[in-house]
């Protein structure tokens, strides 16, 4: 989790990622950060996350995309 | 048959009662026979197109979804190779069939236009009439359901009747919202109660779509038309006029064709999803995209945009390029490349012409120049954050956004590069059309002062109704059919409104929907 956070603050700095929901609702995440936090996590996590879990549910806080990791990685 | 038609009322008329005497178990029989009926009365030699869309589709679901879910890589490498393979000639077959009929189609109205192969003096009209009814549409809805099979994300269906339901549900068939399998299937399948609330509040809903498209939408055509007919003559303040009044008149159009096509769901208690959602309050061209054409937006970003930004080939293209060039500059590449390639196929979606291509890659080019300057956006905001977080900023934005739009959307009036470019340009140096315009010109375009008026009061009303649900977080129509004695009173005056104001004659066809020609 911590791993994931520290990617999240070097793609956006800023932001309070422990606590902040609403990350794609709510624009916190342009497009441009989520491709670039999918090929990070992709490297780091040794998972492939396919298109079609990009949704806002998947994306929309630090916990929720710890979740979907940890669900690929199984 | 039109959908602004008598003949589309009685059909609706006939469809909605049929549905509800019959019990749960063959209600979708009957939306099938419905939709297939709509087809053949629509564009007969249309259907050989959506049969072989709907069977291809079919036979693929049953090949690749027909096993249990395969996990992903692994010794299934070999299975899902094969489902692989299958997908893609699908893909293939059905988008090669929309690309070729759009391009010949094309190929045909300028070749008219050159040499003039109609020798009756009679000019092809700008809309296709060539291509089959709603093939954009049809054909995107289930390309998705058969991805989204590959994907695991659908069930194969294994009835090839309700298969062809889903393609060729008749409310969406002509101009969407194109809907995901996941969201409509079911409903399409499951019996519906008659329930007051949802037919009541449907057809109120389509009753306003017709407002909107014969009262305001077709009586602004008429301004458009004459100022797109004769580019020369009508520069300056006159394309500003344009920008403006083609903007009202598309969003009209179209969101009236969604009203039609929405509240015709909610007669039959079906849900279809929204395509607009007030896109005039959009501050950026961004959100304007998820505002405006909803599920054709939705579309290309869940089928093409995110797989290719984050395909294999494009992750290790940007590998190679941080190596060489740096992380910041590794990071742009696959979403530039993924905007320009997904808009410039959705310009492609509208239509096969040079202008098209243009409007998609202009859309993309403002949007990324705009993702650019985003730190230049929230240092602006940390700096002066009364300002920013004020109306005026906001209504600036706002405005901003509208002109943006507006002036690209030119490309599908003048459906000519050059001579959009030249018009776009024109109003900032053409003084004459200026001085024309704003003499009176525009009273000389087909519209009297009393009829500007009177369409300036429906566009307020517009407002206010779209507004509305933002405010009180339901629908007015919910509010409205609360009452009966309301409902039928407000039923009443748009009915009157249309038959009074409308461009349209009880028993004429109507024009079509500016959509109806993708």
């Amino acid at each position: 989790m911590d791993k994931l956070v520290q990617i999240l603050k070097e793609i956006r700095p800023g932001i309070d990622f422990e606590n902040q929901s609403g990350l794609v609702d709510n624009d916190f995440l342009n497009s441009l950060d989520i491709v670039a936090l999918i090929t990070e996590i992709n490297d780091e996590f040794d998972v492939i996350i396919p298109p079609e879990e990009i949704t806002p549910e998947n994306f929309n806080s630090a916990k929720a995309i710890y979740e979907l990791i940890n669900r690929l990685q199984k | 048959m039109s959908v602004t038609s008598v003949e589309y009322v009685l059909f609706l008329f006939v469809t909605v009662i049929s549905y509800y005497l019959l019990p749960h178990k063959y209600q979708w029989i009957l939306l099938t026979v419905a939709s297939v009926s709509f087809y053949i009365l629509t564009c007969f030699r249309c259907i050989p197109y959506i049969l072989i869309t709907s069977m291809s589709a079919y036979l693929a679901g049953l090949l690749i979804g027909g096993e249990a879910a395969v996990p992903v890589g692994g010794k299934s490498r070999g299975k899902r190779g094969y489902k692989k393979a299958i997908m893609i000639t699908v893909l293939i077959l059905n988008f090669g069939i929309l690309f070729v009929l759009k391009y010949i189609d094309a190929a045909l109205l300028g070749a008219d236009r050159i040499f003039h192969l109609t020798n009756s003096g009679y000019e092809i009209p700008q809309y296709d009439v060539l291509l089959p009814v709603g093939i954009s549409f049809y054909t995107f809805q289930t390309m998705g359901y058969i991805i989204d099979v590959y994907r695991n994300k659908a069930d194969a269906e294994k009835n090839y009747f309700k298969l062809l339901l889903f393609v060729s549900f008749f409310p969406q068939l002509i101009q969407g919202p194109i809907s995901r399998h996941d969201e409509l299937a079911e409903q399409l399948y499951e019996g519906h109660e008659a329930r007051w609330k949802n037919i009541s509040s449907g057809m109120l809903r389509v009753v306003w779509g017709y407002f909107k498209k014969l009262v305001i939408a077709d009586t602004l055509a008429i301004v458009s038309k004459s100022i797109i007919e004769y580019p020369e003559s009508f520069g300056g303040g006159y394309v500003t006029f344009l920008i403006v009044v083609y903007t009202a008149q598309l969003y009209n159009d179209f969101s009236g064709g969604m009203d039609i096509a929405i509240g015709t769901g909610e007669m039959l208690g079906i849900e279809m999803r929204e395509n607009f959602n007030r896109p005039f309050a959009s501050t950026s061209v961004k959100e304007y995209w998820k505002r405006w054409h909803i599920t054709l937006g939705a579309w290309f970003q869940n089928y093409v945009f995110y797989p290719l930004s984050i395909c294999l080939p494009m992750q290790k293209l940007s590998k190679k390029i941080r190596s060489k060039f740096g992380r910041s500059f590794a990071r742009r590449i696959p979403v530039y490349i993924a905007t320009l390639f997904t808009w410039l196929l959705t310009g492609m979606w509208h239509g096969a012409g040079a202008n098209f291509a243009v409007w998609g890659l202009l859309n993309a080019t403002v949007m990324l120049i705009s993702m650019e300057l985003d730190p230049l956006y929230s240092r602006f905001a940390q700096f002066a954050p009364r300002v920013h977080s004020s109306y005026a900023y906001t209504l600036f934005c706002r405005v901003r956004t509208f002109f943006l739009i507006g002036a690209i959307r030119l490309l599908d009036c003048y459906r000519n590069v050059g001579e959009t470019f030249s018009r776009i340009f024109s109003i900032f140096t053409d003084a004459e059309g200026w001085r024309r315009f704003v003499r009176g010109g525009f009273l000389r375009l087909g519209m009297k002062s009393s009829e500007y008026f009177l369409i300036l009061l429906c566009l307020a009303l517009v407002l206010f109704v779209s507004s509305y649900r933002e405010r009180a977080g339901s629908p007015l129509r919910y509010k409205i059919t609360e009452r009966p004695r309301t409902f039928f009173l407000c039923v009443g005056a748009l009915f009157v409104a249309i038959v009074i104001f409308g461009n349209y004659g009880l028993g004429f066809e109507g024009s079509n929907f500016i959509y109806n020609q993708f």
